[in-house]
């Protein structure tokens, strides 16, 4: 009886989890779907939602229309490096304050995630003016430095909630065998803390592919990103949502077969301590 | 011996010249529209004819206006050409912003350009912006179902007749709306088609002192006429409906009549998008008998920002785009119904563009637009459909939001009036009128 109550559950579970997933991703179906539509059929009302003459008119006008290729290199480039040079600042940061914290440090967390909470355009006005002073503008290095002060606070909150979760007492014992600050860090700390760390790539990553503010508003010609590619299927005269979705389309696929592959990583860096 | 010395010489140092300026990549900054990206598809013509290679960035038109606005305001020089509209051009002109266009060639014959256009692409009589097309507002109307309900479109139409005639075209039972307007919240939007609208009704933005005039009668008539016109014969949900709903809503066949901007005929007509392409007639903007239309005018132009460093370049950019070789250019590639309308008068001179269906109407609400007299009673703004001042893009979007606010039924015509009218004192309080 047990059993069958359990596998009536486990049944229901299964169609809810289904049904919910597919709930979600069901804007990016549509996206695609409407990528192989004409124009006139996107706008079909009823909408067709696979019975439509299927054409890939809209990525060769795309790609005729649009260098994809760089904007997909500038993404790249700019996501990656603001990634990885988060990374290099915030590993440092957590562990101070998750192995030698100071009365402040819940402060400091607080006001770190504070930073995150005024909106962007309040300052960018200021950066844009200190980007010109810098020669900035429109280079991937602004990019790469902006993206990477954006999404500290959040790498910095993940990686001081994983490190807090390993025993200080396996850092110490490193330390009494002799091992110095970056022995500890490098060799002891960063193989235990894998997953939350790759997570925190992962999720950083994908922060910084989708960031459109940002790199809209300094970008031209030749550091503009996937968000500046979309943008430019754009428009409020004229119907262009079959190759807008199209763009969108060639947009997320590359982040969206990376999160494909790395789903196992990053679930379980996200459920990392959640289950003690 | 010596002159021809002098000559070779000369012609060295010209050509020296002319290879720096050859030499350039010049950025430009446009919006994502069908006549913007046609463009960028003749660029190599461009390039043959001066060498200039040109970088594009396309962008949304409000997310355009803020990036070239930042850039402009902060002399960031991320743009070479920027394209901008109607509103912004005299402001950015008096403020110094922009080169100015006066010493275009004498082959560019800047005279022909249509004298609505360059009156408001100036400031103080300096042309700042070159059209690159230019539109108004009008009437698109179905044919058969204008037929179908016993009546004949008048070439001059008033709002009553559209009343009368929205009303018995609407086919609830088959999904057909009478009429289909802008009632979407945000100044170019719904915020647009009110403003123009409210001309027509004898109402205006400001009055001599400045001072909003929201709570007039002639603006209560305006917003109460919309509204009750759209209840009675609009689409579900006309307070969220911009151009593009509009324009869906009517190459689906399902609006007897759209008045809005004059480019989109040219969507409406074209079978491969629209399932009414033949089926579709044009008329005037309506107007209340008070002498003044309810049409617009907008341009989308050409501008060169001061203290770019490849001015010369850029001004021969815009010299070919929005000349009459490039609007023959087109019209040899893809035909005349596809060449940039409203910027020039030889076009519509043109023998074969006369033949174009919506070209006369065009050009009649066009010409019938004056932006220096936009409304029955005197106003200190420039503008039909918007007041060329910094202010108004702001203060518009907010009005024009409570009175979609007020089209869904969240508040009264009078409540969003009141609050229109507090909202605009306020903000042109702050700013010192």
């Amino acid at each position: 009886m047990a059993r069958s109550i359990s596998q009536r559950r486990k049944t229901i579970n299964t169609v809810l989890a289904w049904s919910l997933g597919l709930l979600i991703f069901f804007p990016i179906l549509w996206t695609i779907l409407t990528s192989f539509k004409t124009e006139g059929d996107a706008i079909a009302y009823p909408p067709k939602f696979l019975f439509f003459d299927w054409t890939l008119e809209n990525y060769a006008i795309v790609q005729e229309r649009s260098n994809y290729m760089r904007y997909l290199w500038n993404s790249v480039i700019i996501a990656g490096g603001s990634t990885l040079l988060g990374i290099l600042v915030a590993v440092p940061a957590a562990w101070s304050m998750a192995f030698v914290p100071s009365r402040r440090t819940k402060d400091i967390l607080m006001w770190m995630l504070s930073t995150k909470m005024l909106p962007a355009v309040g300052v960018l006005y200021p950066i844009y003016l200190l980007f010109i002073k810098l020669g900035l503008l429109d280079t991937r290095t602004g990019l790469v430095i902006v993206l990477m002060l954006i999404n500290l606070p959040i790498i910095v909150w993940m990686l001081y909630t994983y490190f807090k979760e390993i025993p200080a007492e396996i850092l110490e014992a490193a330390r009494m065998d002799g091992a110095g600050l970056k022995d500890e860090i490098l060799h002891v700390l960063t193989p235990m803390a894998i997953p939350g760390i790759a997570s925190t790539i992962l999720l950083n990553f994908i922060l910084a592919w989708n960031e459109a503010f940002w790199t809209l508003n300094l970008t031209a010609a030749q550091a503009g990103t996937l968000t500046a590619f979309i943008a430019s299927y754009s428009s409020p005269e004229g119907l262009f949502y079959a190759k807008l979705s199209a763009a969108s389309t060639m947009a997320i696929a590359p982040i969206l077969i990376l999160g494909w592959f790395s789903q196992k990583q990053l679930v379980r860096g996200l459920t990392f301590g959640a289950v003690k | 011996m010596k002159m021809t010395l002098r000559a070779l010489l000369g012609a060295s140092v010209s050509l020296a010249l002319a290879g720096g300026v050859m030499a350039e990549t010049i950025t430009i900054a446009t919006v994502n529209n069908g006549d913007m990206i046609r463009m960028q598809g003749y660029t190599d013509d461009f390039t043959a004819k001066t060498g200039h290679t040109v970088e594009w960035v396309t962008l949304e038109e409000n997310v355009l206006r803020e990036r070239v606005t930042t850039d402009i305001t902060t002399k960031g020089g991320q743009f070479d050409i920027m394209t901008i509209g109607m509103y912004e051009t005299p402001i950015w002109g008096k403020n110094g912003w922009l080169v100015p266009l006066n010493d275009l060639s004498a082959d560019y014959d800047a005279a022909d350009i249509l004298p609505a256009m360059a009156g408001g692409l100036s400031y103080d009589g300096t042309l700042y912006a070159a059209p690159f097309y230019g539109e108004s507002s009008m009437v698109m109307y179905r044919t058969d179902l204008m037929q179908k309900a016993g009546l004949t479109m008048p070439e001059a139409p008033t709002w009553a007749f559209i009343r009368e005639a929205a009303a018995k075209m609407t086919d609830r039972a088959n999904d057909i709306n009478g009429i289909c307007l802008r009632g979407k919240a945000g100044w170019g939007e719904g915020g647009a088609f009110i403003t123009a609208m409210s001309n027509s009704f004898g109402a205006r933005w400001f009055d001599e002192n400045w001072k909003p005039t929201f709570d007039s009668e002639a603006w209560a008539n305006t917003v109460n006429f919309f509204k009750g016109m759209m209840d009675e014969s609009g689409p579900a949900g006309y307070a969220t409906n911009g151009f593009n709903e509009n324009l869906s809503l009517f190459q689906q066949g399902k609006c007897g009549m759209w008045i809005d901007a004059t480019v989109a005929a040219s969507f409406v007509t074209n079978p491969a998008d629209s399932t009414v392409a033949d089926r579709v007639g044009f008329a005037l903007a309506p107007d209340n008998g008070l002498g003044k239309r309810s049409n617009w005018l907008w341009a989308w132009a050409l501008a060169i920002p001061a203290g770019t460093q490849k001015e010369a370049a850029a001004k021969q950019f815009i010299e070919w785009a929005t000349s009459k070789d490039y609007i023959e250019l087109v019209a040899a590639k893809e035909g005349w119904a596809n060449v940039p309308p409203g910027a020039r008068t030889s076009l519509y001179q043109n023998p074969e563009y006369q033949k174009v269906p919506f070209a006369k109407m065009t050009l009649d609400s066009i010409l019938s637009a004056d932006p220096t007299q936009p409304t029955v009673d005197p106003v200190p703004y420039v503008g039909i459909q918007f007041a060329a001042i910094p202010e108004f893009a702001g203060i518009a979007t907010d009005v024009s939001q409570e009175f979609s606010n007020a089209y869904a039924g969240q508040q009264t015509v009078e409540e969003a009036l009141a609050k229109a009218q507090a909202l605009a004192t306020e903000a042109m309080e702050a700013a010192g009128y």
